[in-house]
Order: structure tokens, then sequence, then C-alpha cells
């Protein structure tokens, strides 16, 4: 069955969907979404170091977001105005990135592949690493989960609780690298953060609590993965960003399902 | 042993000093009351007695196993999160539906278990915070400014609310309020506080105090007296005839 290419696609694209989605909804939640974007911007100078150093690109991508995530998380307790930091963080960690890999001579690299995507190239060895990735960030997640709602919804809530939120935002950070390291492959480091955010934006009108909405988001995740893959199969498009305008139609609406909801309960009071 | 004890601490925020040398204690069926002008370190005393802030310099014991109720000043909820009260009452601890039911109902709220936070009213949304503090079961609730935003009856009946739970948990509480009148007829011991710690004791020698009318003047000495007298008369209906008083302050504090 593995040796299908289709078959392999679709398994990488619901390995993904199953970690971002959750984690996505903590990034939304905690305003976090040009964290992500910074995190996944610097795995492209992670990739280029991985070629330069004939390292697993999986390796090098995870080792620069981490470096990234924890930047960014450390400066952002410290009081620096966070959307320019993280704006100049995110374009210029992406800049080196594409300097970088200019700069290996000799080595045939499909940059395109990295910056958005080759799900259909993905190996049984990929898919190993993708469900390895995704099975330790939802375990961290689950584990955490209290825990973390507690911290998001308030630090001074966490602490009286004897939680420290410093902690959970650790482990947020280790489950973002993680998450952009394994979906480099399957969206590319430009799209990383659209898998993050639109499936866990798409599922809020639709959930009464944290935990719907995450599930909500999985779902919506998963069937942008496959809904993405047939279409581009279907239509000749590059897969990554097909996936993520899947996403985004249906954003637009459960947004629209959300406002008239809304409006039916504003016209019952 | 006491409930929470500091020796000397100091709060720095970066090389202003926002708290000096202050030594506190309480104990268990206590009521203190911090009051203080604006920027006085009220909310980092607290904030640093939940492990929020890191003192400088001093310590804070604790009595170990100490279990801590904290309501924060105003907690805001992102609108991306959607949350139920219910959700909202399990955290950072799952607890049975039946024990969240009965967390609302004594808090006087009626059955909001499936509304949305977001949606609560001013009253309701400070209620259901005070409600989540106390199914931990708490030995010292912690409470900064929980009546901000409430009407005064709804901050008269809070307070109400406050005297039941110390008499029902024997917790220890400890509070930052602005409304002094309403603050001094509740607390048995009044902490008034301006960087470190200018007098402190029982409300009324609190409120002859040189340092306490240096801060807040002479003139709420009047409200206080009349408050005051107020209180006593609504307690002593409370006493001899339960909750059937037709006294006109009792009557608004029962909204």
């Amino acid at each position: 069955m593995l040796d299908d290419f289709m078959v392999r696609a679709a398994l990488a694209g619901l390995g993904v969907a199953l970690a971002a989605a959750p984690l996505g909804s903590f990034v939304v939640w905690r305003r976090m979404a040009y964290f992500g974007d910074a995190t996944a911007h610097a795995a492209i100078l992670g990739v280029a170091m991985a070629l330069a150093f004939s390292m697993s690109v999986f390796v090098g991508a995870l080792a620069m977001s981490l470096i990234m995530a924890t930047t960014v998380s450390t400066l952002s307790g410290r009081g620096f105005a966070m959307d320019t930091m993280l704006g100049v963080l995110a374009h210029s960690a992406l800049a080196f990135g594409l300097v970088a890999v200019s700069f290996l001579s000799g080595v045939r690299i499909d940059l395109m592949a990295y910056l958005f995507g080759d799900i259909l190239a993905v190996s049984r060895g990929d898919l190993l690493v993708i469900w390895g990735g995704a099975a330790l960030v939802l375990s961290l997640l689950a584990w955490r989960w209290q825990a973390l709602l507690t911290a998001t919804l308030s630090p001074d809530l966490a602490w009286s609780a004897g939680i420290d939120p410093r902690r959970e935002q650790l482990v947020l950070t280790l489950a973002l690298a993680v998450v952009v390291a394994v979906a480099i492959k399957v969206v590319g480091v430009l799209l990383i953060a659209a898998m993050l955010i639109v499936p866990a934006a798409a599922a809020r009108p639709l959930a009464a609590t944290p935990e719907r909405m995450a599930a909500i988001a999985t779902l919506i995740a998963g069937g942008s993965a496959l809904g993405g893959l047939r279409l581009s199969f279907q239509f000749d498009t590059p897969t990554g960003p097909t996936i993520v305008c899947v996403a985004a139609l249906i954003f637009a609406t459960t947004a629209l399902i959300g406002s008239g909801l809304r409006h039916r309960g504003a016209a019952s009071d | 042993m006491r409930l929470i004890e500091t020796k000397g601490l100091t709060v720095q925020f970066g090389r202003s000093t926002v708290l000096s040398n202050v030594s506190l204690a309480l104990d268990r069926g206590e009521i203190v009351t911090i009051v203080g002008p604006n920027g006085s370190g009220k909310s980092t005393l607290l904030r640093t007695l939940i492990g929020a802030q890191k003192p400088a310099r001093g310590e804070i014991i604790r009595r170990p196993g100490l279990r801590l109720g904290y309501v924060p000043q105003k907690l805001h909820i992102d609108p991306t999160l959607p949350l139920t009260v219910t959700r909202f009452l399990s955290l950072p601890r799952h607890h049975p539906a039946e024990a969240t039911r009965a967390a609302l109902e004594q808090a006087g709220l009626p059955d909001l278990r499936n509304r949305q936070m977001t949606d609560l009213s001013g009253g309701q949304f400070q209620r259901v915070l005070l409600a989540r503090a106390l199914l931990e079961k708490p030995d010292l609730l912690i409470l900064d400014e929980a009546t901000q935003g409430l009407d005064q009856p709804g901050s008269a009946a809070f307070y109400r609310r406050i005297e039941e739970v110390r008499r029902e948990l024997n917790c220890g509480v400890l509070m930052v309020s602005h409304e002094l009148h309403v603050v001094m007829s509740a607390s048995d011991r009044v902490i008034c506080l301006n960087g470190h710690i200018c007098c402190e004791g029982h409300p009324e020698v609190v409120a002859q105090a040189e340092e306490y009318r240096a801060i807040f003047g002479t003139g709420t000495q009047g409200a206080l007296a009349l408050y005051r007298h107020e209180h006593n008369h609504a307690h002593d209906h409370d006493h001899d005839h339960g909750h059937a008083h037709d006294h006109p302050h009792s009557h608004e504090a029962a909204e």
C-alpha cells in the first residue's frame, strides 16, 4: 500500500494535520501567528545548513526552528515591541536562508520544494519522521493540556495554581519547532503558519469549548489535506498551496455560518 | 503555623523599588484588606504572594500544602477562545459536573453552565471567578479588587459572600480594595500600603492613624463612621432574624 505515492502523500498530509491543528489552536488563542511564521521561516536557514554539512534536512530545520522559537519566546517576556521584532526576525531569517542556499554551489536543490513543499515525493522514511513528530506533539499537548489552557487564559491564574506559565510556553515552543520541521516536506516553510492557523480559525465559530475547537480544527485540517491532494492531482496544481486554499475556503464557509448563527442568536434574544 | 508570612519582602521592577521591606502574616479565618493609593504596590504584593513576581529580597513562607484561591482584578478572555462557564470552572483541575453546578448555585447564580464566559454580565463574571477559586477549597483566598466594575449593591453582595465563604471554609482572606468604606466594615485587619506598610491593624485604629490620614485624608472619616453604623445594624439583623430583614441597607446588599 505504501508503494503508492498518493497513499504516502495522503498519510503525510494527515500526519501534519493531526499535529498542526491542535497546536494551531493554541497559536490562535495566544496570538502567536507571527511567532509561527518566524519559526517556519527560520527553518529554510536550517535547510541550507543541513545541505551544506550533508546532514538530514529534518535535523537542520528542527535545530534552526528551535533556536528561533526559543529566541522569540525569550524576547517576548522582555517588553520588546513584539510585532515589529517578529516581523524583523521572520523575514530576515527567510532572506538569510535564501541567500545561504544560493551559496551551495554544486548541490542541485529544488528550492521550490522547501518553500512550497513536495508532498508527492514523501518517502517511507519521511512518513516515519512525520508521524513520529505528530505523535510527540500530540502527547506533549495531551499531557500538559489543562496547564497549557490555564496559562493561556491568564499567567497569574496559572501561578496561583502552582503552574509555571514559562514552562508551558516552552512546551508550546518545542511543539512548534517539531511541527515546522515535519511540515516542510508537506506544505513548505512559506505555508506552515497557514496549516497552524487557518483550520483553528475555521473551527472557532463552530466550537463552544477549547477541546471541541481543537477537535474540529483537526477534522478541517485533515479534510483540507485530503481534499487539496485530490484537487491538485485533478487540476495539476502545486499540492501545498492547494491544501491551504481548501482550508481557506472552509474558513470562509464557517465564518459565514458563524455570523448567521450570531445573527439568529441576537434575533431570538 | 501561619497560613502565609512574608519577611522583609522587597520587589523591584528594573531599578525602581515597588515594595520595600514588607512583612506581614495571615491566619485562618481572618479577613485582611490592603488599601493604598494607585501605584502603591498592592497588586504587585498579591502577585508576589501567588508566585507570579519574584522578590528581590526577603522571603515568603507558605504553610506546607497551602491551597491558594486567586481572584484577579480582571480577566481578559480572547475572543478566539471558546470557553463555557463549566469549562472555565474546571481549570486548572477537573471537577465533577455536580460540583460545578453546586458552585454556581452557592455563588447565587442561575444555571449558566453552558453560557460563554464572554457573554456574562460584569457581576456574573466576578461571581464565576470567585466560584472557580472556591472549587479548589482554598486555605487562603486572595482577591485583587474583585468588585471593580460592580455597582454598589453588587459589590456589597459580593463582600457578604466573602464573609460567608470565610465562615464556610474557615479560610484566610487577603484582598485589595479601593472601596474604603466597605472594606473598613468587612475586614478584621487593614494594611495600609504605600510602597511599604504605613500602618496596620484594626480598621478603626488604622482609620485614626496619621499615616492613613496623610494618604486618604480625613474626609473619608465621616463616611466611614456612617457606614460602619449601618453595617453593624445589618449585621445584628443577620444574627437575630436570619435574612428576613427590611433595613434599607441590607435590602440593597441582598440584591
